[in-house]
């Protein structure tokens, strides 16, 4: 059979439908995509996807499983290490992971592997089937926080007969994937199947409960935990320190996708919560979170731009998630950074100003560093402001236990690959020790700690 | 689940509830304020622990009824439940240290200076306490009040009770008499708390003041409470709730309470009513 140079298409929702609603719009593989798309898999002796997977999926192996129409079996093999397979295959960066190594990709488009993670996922979640939780013989542990990170230690440490007990701040379970990912993107039913799954496991959840407030890390040994894993995230919003940035309308991407996402106030007044947007939105920053405030603004019924300090092409986020934004008609404004955000006598923003930049010798970051360039302001009508420039550490948990060693950054210093912290016994992961990242990262964050968290244990018995 | 254990009318619109939350009770402190959701539609609303019973494990929420939530919050029975609860919240008050204290307290802002006064009172601070409404039915908690402090003054906008006039009227007062007050607590409507601060400023006194922010997380996490104090943007809900007053920009909270007011209208005109089954009026 010929080789199909192209990735089988994904099909998806008219972008002028979609804009009008919350509903998911990637639509997934039918089964025939699938088997299609799996075919282009050359199931090579050395699969090079391996090694950019952050999880260490067996790529081939769960692609031959597709091919042979052994569904049970893929889901299997994707399991065996990723927990959270539907969540992955929907949001993961797979152009710079798998993807990115995919042989396939040398000569052609590499094989779509997060679509066909998706499917198998789907399919296993459409299907009725019994978990069989483990009986937890190996004492308790607790995580803190319920992100991805977390879910992902807690399901692993169940699944080795550990009693789990998730705490986590939020009346749901989830973290970013629930209050910040958009529904549009990731549903968030999968995420309630996905977590329904690692509750099967065995794993209780205390929602409503954080730590640092509740309850504080020394109280959970206490309590009898005899390890925890922190999991906290990067929760918390930067703002620009421009003048302007408290006047009305002016949001942080947490507040505003947190109101739509978590407290659902596109639904309002049904729901609650209120969420305010005007004619104009203007969104600051190029990652994943801000196409996810440019888009739901949109969909809120806003024209909406995004912009960008420095060119498309350093543009942080996934290519899947600018592409679908400006087939939405997301515009954006590249290489423009805000100086001022401009209000009215009533406290409203009514514009935003903005000076044009270069790009000048590389950085830190081995970007080309942004400079302004002088006189260049212009300003642009705008009724809010979604700031998504990024977000720090949460700071709740080290606050109250001194005994745990961070950064300047307020990232929790960790001594080696599996999170060890300076105080014994706690061990860290995600996003709280690397700073705002990935999901699949955090979930092999998560992992790591719960072998090491395991083998700690194991090790104290014995002594 | 957070049972409600026991519930009263204090005024028309002002309710107390006490509600079973034994993990927010153990480690609550004067000061403290959680956050809760009533059903699964319903908003998060933060609301200041007025008391709380370690043995018991429970606490105390006293709660105007100014929107949909508190509303609906008041229209739940002992027995029923709440579907989130979440805390204890924010930075707890300092109380050792200080020899004389004024509390003021506006409106259901009383409910918030009630734990701070009982602890100032318990701490040995002598304890002037005043507290004021518009009329006589919305005054709240005088006994109780008055079991923790020294003196206890009352006034009324309308002088059907006490004082008539505004609770500055007899801040003022004391601060005149008493040259050796270290601390005021001001609780209440922004106006009121905004006026507490440029009164004590002129005589140099301390003034700590409670701010109500919009809040959604309660965690540092959205930003939505930010508030200016001092020339700095500070989030209400872990550096705060209390500030001090003297440094509050209270006209960029005044502005910022107001963002969702059209909203807020249209929830409660959706919901009801002219006073039938709901009960709502
Ligand atoms: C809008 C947005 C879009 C994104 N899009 C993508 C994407 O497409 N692909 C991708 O790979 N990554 C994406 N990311 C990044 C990704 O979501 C994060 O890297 C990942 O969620 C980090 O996982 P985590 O488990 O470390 O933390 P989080 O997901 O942040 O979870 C932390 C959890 O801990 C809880 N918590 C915090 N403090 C406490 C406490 N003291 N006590 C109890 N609980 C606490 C929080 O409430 C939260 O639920 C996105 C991020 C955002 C904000
Ligand atoms: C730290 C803190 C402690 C508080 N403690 C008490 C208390 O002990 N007793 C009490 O009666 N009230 C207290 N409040 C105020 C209380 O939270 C609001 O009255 C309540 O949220 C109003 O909700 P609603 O739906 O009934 O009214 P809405 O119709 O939604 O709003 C009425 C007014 O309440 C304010 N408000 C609305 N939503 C919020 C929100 N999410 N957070 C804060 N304020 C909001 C706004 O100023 C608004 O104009 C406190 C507020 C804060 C920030
Ligand atoms: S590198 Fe590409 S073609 Fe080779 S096994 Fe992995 S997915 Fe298949
Ligand atoms: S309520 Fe979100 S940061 Fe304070």
């Amino acid at each position: 059979m010929p080789l199909k140079p192209n990735k089988t298409p994904m099909p998806v929702q008219d972008s002028k439908e979609r804009i009008k609603n919350f509903n998911e719009v990637a639509l997934g593989y039918s089964e025939a995509d699938a088997l299609k798309e799996a075919e282009r898999c050359l199931n090579c002796k050395k699969p090079l996807c391996k090694q950019g997977c952050p999880v260490e999926v067996p790529i081939p192996e769960f692609i031959q499983a597709i091919k042979e129409k052994d569904y049970e079996k893929a889901i299997e093999i994707l399991k065996s290490k990723n927990n959270l397979p539907a969540i992955c295959g929907r949001v993961c960066p797979q152009e710079n992971q798998c993807e990115k190594y995919c042989v396939m990709g040398k000569k052609h488009e590499p094989v779509a592997i997060g679509r066909l993670e998706r499917w198998v996922a789907d399919w296993d979640l459409n299907r009725k089937k019994e978990v069989k939780s483990i009986e937890a013989t190996k004492g308790k542990v607790a995580v803190v926080g319920a992100g991805p990170a977390g879910l992902t230690a807690a399901a692993d440490l169940a699944k080795m007969g550990y009693k789990v007990t998730v705490f986590e701040a939020f009346h749901k379970a989830g973290g970013v994937l629930v209050y910040g990912i958009p529904e549009f993107r990731l549903p968030k039913e999968i995420v309630k199947r996905e977590v329904e799954y690692i509750k099967q496991l065995g794993v209780e959840l205390k929602l409503n409960f954080i730590i640092g407030k509740t309850k504080t890390i020394d109280e959970l040994f206490e309590d009898g935990y005899e390890a925890v894993f922190i999991a906290t995230g990067a929760g918390l919003p930067r703002f620009m320190n421009i003048p302007g940035e408290n006047l009305n309308g002016v949001y942080s991407a947490n507040e505003f996708l947190t109101r739509v996402n978590l407290m659902k106030a596109y639904r309002f007044p049904e729901y609650k919560t209120p969420i305010r947007v005007g004619k104009r939105v203007a969104v600051i920053g190029g990652g994943n979170v801000a196409m996810d405030a440019a888009r739901t603004a949109l969909r809120l019924g806003a024209e909406s731009y995004v912009i960008y300090r420095r060119s498309e092409k350093e543009m942080p986020a996934r290519l899947e998630e600018i592409h679908h934004a400006k087939e939405e008609g997301v515009k954006f404004k590249f290489l423009a950074n805000p100086v001022e955000i401009i209000g009215n006598e009533k406290g409203e923003v009514i514009a935003i100003k903005c000076i044009d930049m270069e790009l000048g010798e590389p950085d830190e970051s081995g970007r080309r560093r942004p400079i302004p360039k002088e006189g260049s302001e212009w300003v642009m009508e705008v009724d809010n402001v979604i700031i998504a420039i990024g977000n720090s550490p949460n700071p709740l948990v080290p606050r109250t236990t001194p005994d745990i060693e961070t950064t300047k950054w307020g990232t929790i210093v960790v001594k080696n690959e599996d999170g060890e912290t300076t105080k014994e016994g706690v061990f860290a992961g995600g996003d709280i020790v690397t700073g705002a990242a990935t999901v699949i990262e955090a979930m092999g964050a998560g992992k790591r700690a719960a072998r090491a968290i395991d083998q700690y244990l194991t090790n104290k018995k014995i002594m | 689940m957070y049972r409600i254990i026991r519930k009263k009318v204090l005024a028309p619109t002002m309710k107390l509830i006490e509600v079973e939350a034994p993990d927010i009770a153990a480690k609550v402190l004067p000061g403290n304020f959680v956050i809760l959701r009533i059903d699964e539609k319903g908003e998060r609303i933060p609301l200041t622990v007025a008391d709380y019973d370690r043995k018991k494990g429970t606490i105390t929420l006293i709660f105007q009824e100014v929107g949909y939530t508190t509303k609906h919050l008041g229209r739940l029975e002992e027995g029923d439940a709440l579907l989130d609860l979440v805390g204890p919240l924010g930075e707890h008050m300092q109380i050792e240290g200080y020899k004389k204290v004024i509390c003021v307290g506006g409106g259901s802002g009383t409910a918030l200076l009630y734990p701070k006064t009982k602890a100032f009172y318990e701490a040995g601070a002598k304890v002037l306490t005043i507290t004021g409404a518009r009329t006589k039915e919305l005054l709240i908690l005088l006994d109780e009040l008055d079991a923790v402090s020294d003196e206890l003054y009352v006034t009324t906008d309308d002088g059907s009770y006490g004082h008539h006039g505004f609770v500055t009227d007899i801040l003022k007062e004391l601060l005149d008499k008493h040259d050796d007050v270290d601390l005021v607590v001001a609780i209440g409507p922004v106006p009121m708390m905004k006026a507490c601060a440029e009164l004590t400023r002129e005589y140099g006194v301390k003034c700590i003041v409670s701010l109500n922010a919009i809040m959604v997380d309660g965690t540092g996490m959205c930003g939505g409470c930010r508030v200016i104090v001092g020339g700095e943007t500070k989030f209400t809900c872990v550096d705060g709730p209390a500030f001090d007053g003297h440094l509050v920009d209270f006209d960029d909270l005044m502005r910022r309470l107001s963002y969702y007011k059209k909203h807020e209208e249209e929830v409660l005109s959706n919901e009801c009513c002219s006073g039938g089954e709901c009960k709502c009026h």
